[in-house]
């Protein structure tokens, strides 16, 4: 792509620059303004002046600035996508941007920031390591700011760079800067998990965005290129503890049972031995399949198939995780954080289908404890979640979880609700732990249903006949009732 | 351990894609359309299922006007990989003259194209079409998600798609409606290329540069496969050396001048390249925003 002149120019050879670009990492941001804080003029900026658009991008929208009051280029609208947000000139959704600079690749997801777009910073930040929260230097910190600072906490984001934009309509004026460092880092300070970080920038004028300005002669840190060229990104999950959730048994042929999956959290090698939940059978991994060959171990974020010593009952939605390490928690009755998206709000005692990594249950809302107003934080009563609302909720499942805290792990500790009659992806949870009172053994896992007259029984709504101890249960239970021709 | 470098990453967040749609969906297929994208597409398929078969066919919409070279690498290739394929055409519409220059680009795209994609889908009864489509192809489909809904009718409805959190992906739906999925939706245009390089994948070899008869018409190079493709006074086929940045119907696809006839010269053409892929085609010059019109009406 265009943004690769510089590192032609300045490779010694081309098999060089093959070799750097093969190396590069990726690192996923956040980005979320509303209307007038300048946020598309910014990312359209860093597009440009890192060379990442095509000239007949350019010339595409300068066609298009001409009929809108706008200085030479605007570059807003090299990013903002549908033609419905073009005519209104808003952005109304999660738009995917990609550029490349020498030293990294870089997604970026660029969302609304007003209140009533909370779900889509919420969608953008879920994948991100980092979050670039915009400030207008005139206006100070507004509660979007608050709002997206929140969000990237809560999401797990452990970098947010704050660019203090509009510097050139305040003079430059290094106090205006300090203020609202000052101001937002008392804000964040509530936040331990965040490092936050402060540019002084002019997005329309380019000061600091790719290059260093002139005008801020007082701020010597780096511009907001290089800092998110430099930020180390997170490996938080490369340090957990082994996760795993099985996404497709594989079996080609009566020789190769294995495990088809992406791993969510540290590695796993030849030889370890781990446990499968829920059932807590254990085994020991006797291969890493892939298509480049086996390997002896792979981490976080790779998608292998293991294949295990023995030959277990193992489905879709199992998780298997290391022997001995901190287990996962098992509850079917669980806290979590609940991000509503839905323009029909939270039911009470309603059937949601959850998705929980690869498992897909039936879960109930059993309560709903609080809300959090995401302008002042505070924790509001509440019955029900209106679209965009955050709230506490305890949720059921039909049958019990293994799971991690959000905080411990992103994968095993998050989920979404899908309603059954809309299909619509209603909540993305964020996962505490177990409800108390949890521990209680659940029932057999037997379903029933009548069908032509008939009781049938069958083992986890599988279909499949119940076991042996199941089926003496459940003749007990009926004999107790009194019930003798059930056959 | 560092992280995955980006190649890798990429590489592995589409394999998990792959395998939830063969996972959840009921009658998934692969939009075929020969492209490098679609062969970067079966190599991730291939790395998905292994050591097993790709669980489901593939499906090519043929207009009848792709370039030979095209249809000759689609028979070898899926036939070496020992694949499926279904070749869906509107017979019909060619019957009634249908071609880019008789009925207008629009018109000829609408039948040959989506029509010919949503009758397809239809008679295979596939409630999934996994396709090659990139965000950074242009911009409508910056906001595209990687699971993408469509209703009844195979429309996109750009207000009404669902949120994407983590990677968790929602593939419930009802009777009739449908799922078009993009496992290669992060991928950049350098990144298909790179992991061409990196994978040694074969493509098309309309992609390398050699000398073609063209029609050379100001800027744009015309490939003549077809005779209807009208010539205006004077103009001669000339011998071009060139090569096609992306591939579709041979009269509405332009060439570029090139002599980059490996993937490292494509690659470092590339990197310095400062015109957009979708430029060279011609259908997209229809009007502003015509790709986000065409996705509304069903269209890939």
């Amino acid at each position: 792509m265009a943004a690769a002149f510089a590192t032609v120019e300045s490779a010694s050879t081309f098999d060089a620059f093959l070799e750097l670009e093969q190396t590069k990492d990726l690192l996923r941001f956040t980005t979320a303004g509303s209307v007038d804080d300048g946020k598309s003029t910014l990312i359209g900026r860093l597009l440009y002046d890192s060379r990442n658009v095509y000239e007949d991008q350019i010339e595409s929208v300068t066609k298009a600035s001409a009929g809108r009051n706008v200085g030479a280029i605007d570059f807003s609208l090299l990013t903002d996508g549908l033609r419905a947000e073009r005519e209104q000139g808003i952005t109304i959704d999660v738009a995917h941007r990609y550029f490349s600079t020498p030293k990294r690749k870089f997604i970026i997801a660029d969302t609304p920031g007003h209140e009533q777009y909370t779900r889509n910073m919420v969608t953008g930040a879920s994948t991100a390591d980092l979050a670039l929260v915009l400030v207008d230097a005139r206006k100070g910190l507004l509660p979007q700011s608050r709002r997206h600072a929140y969000i990237a906490a809560l999401l797990g984001l452990p970098y947010v760079v704050v660019a203090v934009n509009k510097m050139d309509l305040v003079s430059y004026d290094r106090q205006v800067f300090e203020a609202i460092e000052q101001n937002f880092r008392r804000f964040l300070a509530g936040f331990r998990s965040i490092e936050p970080f402060f540019i002084p920038i002019s997005a329309l004028q380019g000061d600091n965005v790719v290059s260093h300005s002139s005008n801020t002669p007082w701020y010597l840190g780096p511009t907001l290129l290089e800092y998110l060229e430099e930020v180390p990104v997170s490996n938080r999950a490369h340090q957990a503890p082994f996760r795993f959730f099985v996404q497709r048994v594989v079996r080609p042929d009566l020789d190769f049972r294995g495990y088809a999956g992406t791993i969510a959290a540290g590695s796993v090698s030849l030889g370890d031995a781990i446990t499968v939940f829920p059932s807590r059978r254990q085994s020991i991994v006797s291969g890493i399949t892939t298509f480049d060959g086996p390997l002896d171990r792979a981490a976080a974020g790779q998608a292998v198939t293991l294949t295990l010593a023995d030959d277990l009952d193992i489905t879709r939605g199992n998780v298997l995780t290391a022997s001995g390490d901190d287990a996962p928690q098992i509850a079917s009755s669980f806290e979590a954080t609940l991000v509503w998206l839905n323009e029909l709000p939270a039911e009470l005692g309603r059937r949601y289908h959850i998705k929980h990594g690869t498992r897909q249950e039936w879960a109930e809302l059993a309560s709903i404890e609080y809300k959090i107003n995401v302008n002042t934080l505070e924790q509001e009563p509440a019955h029900s979640l209106e679209m965009n609302a955050i709230g506490f909720a305890r949720i059921e499942a039909a049958r019990p979880l293994a799971f991690d805290s959000y905080n411990g792990n992103r994968t095993t500790g998050s989920f979404i609700l899908i309603d059954p009659v809309t299909n619509a992806t209603v909540a993305a949870g964020l996962m505490s732990g177990a409800a108390h009172g949890d521990s209680k053994p659940r029932a057999a896992h037997v379903t029933w249903q009548v069908r032509d007259g008939s009781l049938i029984i069958s083992r986890d709504n599988s279909g499949e006949p119940v076991t042996e101890e199941q089926l003496e249960a459940i003749t007990n239970l009926l004999s107790k009732l009194r019930i003798e021709k059930w056959f | 351990m560092n992280r995955l470098i980006h190649l890798r990453q990429l590489e592995a967040e589409s394999i998990h894609i792959f395998r939830e749609v063969a996972a959840e969906c009921q009658r998934p297929v692969l939009l075929y359309s020969i492209g490098k994208d679609s062969s970067v597409l079966l190599r991730l398929a291939q790395k998905a299922f292994y050591p097993g078969k790709i669980p489901f066919p593939l499906l090519h919409i043929d207009t009848g006007y792709k370039f030979r070279e095209m249809i000759d690498f689609r028979d070898r290739y899926t036939a070496e990989l020992g694949l499926r394929l279904i070749v869906h055409t509107n017979r019909g519409a060619l019957k009634d003259g249908a071609n880019p220059f008789a009925w207008g680009t629009q018109r000829c795209c609408g039948a040959l194209k989506t029509t010919a994609l949503l009758d397809g889908l239809r008679q295979g009864g596939f409630d999934a079409a996994i396709g090659g489509a990139r965000r950074d192809e242009e911009r409508s489909r910056a906001k595209e998600r990687v699971f993408s809904f469509r209703n009844e009718r195979g429309q996109w409805d750009p207000r009404n798609q669902r949120p994407e959190l983590w990677n968790l992906f929602n593939t419930h739906i009802h009777n009739g409606q449908s799922l078009r999925v993009f496992p290669l939706s992060n991928w950049t245009e350098l990144d298909i290329w790179q992991y061409i390089h990196a994978e040694n994948i074969p493509i098309v070899p309309l992609y390398f540069a050699k000398p073609r008869p063209m029609l050379v018409r100001g800027e744009t190079l015309l490939p003549v496969e077809q005779p209807f493709v009208p010539r205006l006074p004077g103009e001669q086929i000339q011998m071009v050396k060139c090569r096609m940045r992306s591939l579709g119907c041979s009269p509405c696809t332009g060439a570029i001048r090139s002599d980059a006839d490996t993937v490292p010269k494509i690659i470092e053409e590339l990197a310095l390249m400062r015109r957009s892929e979708r430029q060279n085609r011609v259908i997209d010059h229809d009007q502003d925003g015509s790709m986000e019109v065409k996705k509304q009406e069903g269209y890939f």
